[in-house]
């Protein structure tokens, strides 16, 4: 985004994706989904010695309506896998998936029946936070690549294409 | 008096065995009396908390024990030694572990439930708390108790077709997912 001022008056040229792009960014806002160890160190995250709110993530959203990064903090059992794709499903469009730690990336060690073997058999995921559980500054930085992915996306050129106009 | 003086003299031909073992006492009682000896350890010893029920599925143990014998008896087969050839010991069992809050003294109970007989009575008309309990020992190895008001599973969702703690059953599943059933208008 081209950003310059002239004198007294200042003018703006961008595109509109770039704008739109640029609102994102700076406020995704997370859905703590926490099931295990990995919540906590979530919790930790989103207090003040760390601050995820830094990042734009100011609002933690419990209602899947209002929230923009889905943050799958900890284990996925296979009873609770129609819950967690339901509110996945909830949540509004544009939205984005951060699995965080060992867990909710693979399975971890829970290698049973009774686990879910990571949640990108569920749910398409954006970034993952390997560590059992990963540290504060893990999903500080899972959220900062997770900024990078929306600089680059196109909004624009992807939902036309999605209604089938333009190319 | 020791523990398993009282025991006895309490249970009378109700205790069938006993084992001691690092210090705990673990009695034996015949399946279908589980109720009355219960009954009768709470009220005469009073053994008045039920801390928790489980079962066991001896059937990978008996197994061991098998191959540990066939290989003893082949170093020495001078010996000729018969074994007398009974029923095989019943698979499963159910432990019941009790504690008195007075005394601070802890006792195990166990019944044992052969494959063919799967039905124990519910204690849940003397302790509350066997409850979830005998629904989670109901879920993870198929007993029934009868007379419990609510049998279903505890852990596993309901339609899940297998009781997972089961010996022959596979640690990684069998490939069970939980079906999802929702409607997108909801």
């Amino acid at each position: 985004m081209a950003f310059q001022a002239y004198g007294g008056e200042g003018w703006l040229l961008t595109k509109l994706e770039q704008l739109i792009n640029w609102g994102r960014k700076r406020s995704p806002w997370p859905l703590p989904y926490g099931t295990a160890c990995c919540g906590i160190e979530m919790m930790a995250a989103l207090a003040s010695g760390y601050d995820l709110a830094r990042f734009g993530a100011e609002r933690p959203s419990f209602s899947p309506r209002q929230a923009d990064v889905l943050i799958q903090a900890g284990t996925i059992t296979k009873k609770m896998v129609p819950v967690f794709k339901r509110i996945y499903d909830q949540m509004a469009e544009p939205k984005w998936v951060i699995s965080m730690g060992a867990c909710a990336c693979s399975g971890g060690v829970f290698r049973t029946y009774s686990t879910l073997q990571g949640i990108d058999l569920v749910v398409p995921v954006d970034v993952y936070v390997p560590g059992c559980p990963p540290r504060p500054e893990g999903l500080i930085y899972a959220l900062l690549k997770l900024i990078e992915k929306i600089e680059k996306d196109h909004p624009l050129r992807k939902k036309a294409a999605e209604i089938g106009i333009g190319g | 008096m020791g523990l398993k003086e009282d025991v006895q003299n309490t249970l009378g031909e109700l205790a069938l065995d006993f084992l001691e073992c690092q210090g705990d006492l673990s009695v034996t009682v015949p399946k279908d009396k589980i109720v009355d000896a219960l009954t009768k350890l709470r009220d005469d010893l009073g053994f008045d908390f039920l801390s928790d029920v489980f079962g066991v599925d001896n059937s990978a143990f008996y197994e061991k024990l098998a191959k540990a014998k066939a290989k003893k008896k082949k170093g020495e087969e001078d010996k000729k030694e018969e074994e007398p050839q009974g029923p095989p010991p019943p698979r499963f069992e159910v432990i019941y572990l009790l504690l008195s809050l007075e005394t601070n003294r802890r006792l195990a109970v166990k019944v044992k439930v052969p494959e063919d007989d799967l039905v124990v009575d519910s204690v849940t008309s003397l302790w509350r708390a066997a409850d979830w309990p005998e629904r989670e020992v109901f879920d993870m190895f198929g007993i029934k108790f009868k007379g419990h008001h609510n049998l279903k599973r505890l852990l596993m969702w309901d339609e899940f077709p297998a009781h997972p703690l089961r010996k022959d059953y596979p640690l990684e599943g069998q490939g069970e997912e939980r079906i999802m059933e929702y409607n997108d208008n909801d």
